[in-house]
């Protein structure tokens, strides 16, 4: 858990990390990943930003980044139940609440598997059930040897987590 | 789907379904070439004259304000970001957005040719001629544009930016366009040399476009 | 000594306030030569005394594209090698470039009026010319408006390297339409054949550009170091400032 201030550098260290940012000095190292690739493409981003066209249809902007990002063939229907949005499937996203475009995104790091997700304010626009299910998506994806680094500005819900604070002190 | 599919694909359906995009250009292609005459005058054999480059100068603004759009709304919305974190290259992921790019603007320009051809006279055989020099140059406009268009983006700056570093670089092909359109129509000039210069130029566009605009967009990042 | 000796800030000042006096008075000493030698050299038959203007005029454009290489040399250091100095030097050569492209396009047409008869002709080397002068701009309005010089920088790399490829096609296009639209042929510039009398005068005056290049380069290569720790002086200065009232 990153934690600190407005302004203290959580948002740019997060994409540092997903490469969006160029860094001056220093490495970035993924202990077992694939060495082959690069970081960004073992990372699921999840930032301020929805990343969804308006005009497609839920399903169609999840089938989309599903197959840009992994294998075509990637679990949509089961990503899209577990975020309780498959009666929305065919709606065009424009008419989705905040809350709703949050779950979306989130479908997407479940429909791709990559190890390492980094989570800018995760919880922010979500619910309490939805925050809830976001907490069991986190546990699920720590316990299968995953790494996660959410920015928050409260709890998420994940209990042992190391925290890093960033900022003066 | 592979990536590149899916995208070029995705980009086509929004497109369509926006239903700006091609149908705007096409029009702005109408009223340019419309505007011309009232500046130039309604002498028949004059613009009959001047057609072909009437055309080309149109086909080649419309592409122009076209190209604003193609990395602005996916930077907006956060798809920027996540488009270059994908398995792809980012050269291709950019080849696949021009060509869908092309395919809803840069195409239309092409098909309504013709028709904008019979307003200022420019004989119908020699029509086909004219609507091949932009088929063939139309995706160099594009993908040379490409590149403005990804500087441009990163910046945060505007269209006329765009415009200031596109429109020298596409003198080559407006030439060798307009060359070609006009030998087929007056001759005695050969139409094969500028045509394939104009093919050539292309080409290499197809190659040079992506690679430096995947360049400019990895070097726009902050 | 190593190009990479010069990447450090502090040393390569200290090297161009070295120089840059030496090479200003080499740089007045040629200028001064070149125009004695000019003022002695032979008027055109058909001109008169006008010919002279291509003693500006030519090396200008000579000049015009040499700067765009080292523009596109500084491009491959940013990009490639990441020099830390390679931005600093695109940024500097942009100018000056455009000024040389500028003083040709307006000797030219000066040039032009007393020769043509009209101030503006649209032949192969003035049209090329007007083009790379579009592109020089382009170039600048990248290096200056845009807040942060790195990204700034990176950009103009990008369009000068793309610039460096396509200016040779811009200039065989332009070349191809000016023999398509005007077939008869025109007037030479020089006159006729290179005589000696007017080759010597004229490699003097482009020795002294591209030595007043040299200079002016490098004097804006310093001027830019100074303005970026202005600026990161004023950040810190910011900073400090910030964490104080916390």
């Amino acid at each position: 858990m990153i934690v600190g201030r407005n302004g203290a550098g959580k948002s740019s260290l997060l994409r540092m990390i997903a490469g969006l940012i160029c860094i001056s000095a220093g490495r970035l190292e993924l202990t077992g990943g694939e060495v082959d690739i690069t970081l960004p493409e073992q990372t699921h981003y999840l930032g301020h930003l929805d990343a969804l066209k308006p005009s497609l249809s839920v399903r169609e902007n999840l089938r989309f980044w599903a197959d840009y990002l992994g294998d075509s063939g990637s679990a949509i229907e089961s990503a899209l139940a577990v975020v309780d949005m498959v009666p929305l499937a065919d709606l065009p996203a424009a008419y989705l609440s905040a809350g709703q475009r949050r779950r979306l995104s989130i479908a997407r790091l479940v429909a791709v598997p990559r190890p390492l997700w980094l989570l800018d304010e995760p919880t922010s626009a979500l619910d309490v059930s939805s925050q809830d299910r976001l907490a069991g998506l986190m546990r699920h994806h720590l316990a299968g040897g995953g790494i996660i680094l959410a920015a928050t500005h409260g709890p998420i819900g994940l209990e042992n987590a190391r925290e890093l604070r960033m900022g003066p002190l | 789907m592979s990536a590149f599919i899916s995208l070029l694909v995705r980009d086509m359906r929004i497109a369509v379904r926006v239903g700006g995009g091609a149908l705007m250009g096409a029009l702005f292609f109408l009223i340019v070439v419309t505007m011309m005459p009232f500046a130039i005058g309604p002498d028949l054999g004059l613009l009959a004259r001047i057609g072909p480059a009437i055309l080309w100068l149109g086909a080649l603004l419309a592409s122009l304000l076209a190209l604003d759009r193609l990395f602005a709304n996916d930077h907006d919305d956060g798809s920027l970001d996540l488009l270059m974190m994908g398995r792809m290259p980012l050269e291709l992921t950019v080849a696949a957005k021009a060509i869908a790019h092309w395919l809803t603007t840069g195409l239309p320009l092409v098909l309504i040719a013709p028709v904008l051809g019979l307003m200022l006279n420019v004989e119908m055989h020699a029509m086909v001629w004219v609507a091949l020099t932009l088929l063939a140059g139309t995706p160099a406009l594009t993908f040379i544009g490409l590149i403005g268009a990804a500087l441009a983006v990163t910046l945060r700056r505007g269209g006329l930016l765009l415009a200031v570093l596109v429109l020298p670089l596409t003198v080559p092909v407006l030439i060798f366009g307009v060359a070609a359109a006009n030998a087929a129509i007056v001759g005695p000039a050969p139409f094969g040399p500028p045509f394939t210069i104009l093919c050539a130029l292309s080409l290499a566009s197809l190659v040079l476009g992506p690679v430096a605009a995947a360049a400019a967009l990895r070097a726009g990042q902050e | 000594m190593a190009i990479i000796d010069l990447a450090n800030p502090t040393r390569f000042l200290n090297i161009v306030n070295r120089a840059l006096p030496w090479l200003a008075v080499a740089t007045v000493l040629v200028f001064v030569f070149g125009l004695t030698r000019i003022l002695n050299s032979p008027d055109d038959y058909q001109q008169g005394a006008t010919v002279k203007i291509m003693y500006l005029h030519v090396p200008a454009a000579w000049l015009s594209m040499m700067c765009w290489g080292v523009m596109s040399l500084a491009a491959l250091g940013t990009l490639v090698w990441k020099h830390p100095l390679a931005d600093v030097s695109g940024k500097a050569a942009a100018p000056i470039g455009a000024a040389f492209t500028f003083i040709c396009l307006v000797t030219g047409s000066l040039w032009g009026r007393p020769t043509w008869g009209t101030y503006w002709v649209w032949d192969a080397r003035l049209t090329s010319m007007l083009v790379l002068f579009l592109l020089y701009l382009g170039v600048l309005a990248l290096y200056w408006t845009v807040e942060d010089p790195g990204r700034g920088s990176r950009a103009a790399a990008i369009l000068a390297l793309v610039g460096a490829i396509n200016i040779p096609i811009i200039k065989f296009s332009v070349e191809y339409w000016n023999t398509l639209h005007q077939p008869a042929s025109l007037f030479r510039k020089g006159g006729s054949a290179i005589d000696p009398s007017i080759l010597l005068p004229l490699l003097v005056m482009a020795t002294g550009f591209t030595l007043l290049f040299f200079t002016l380069h490098l004097a804006a290569m310093r001027n830019e170091i100074l303005r970026r720790r202005v600026r990161a002086m004023r950040l810190i200065q910011a900073q400090e400032l910030a964490e104080a009232r916390a």
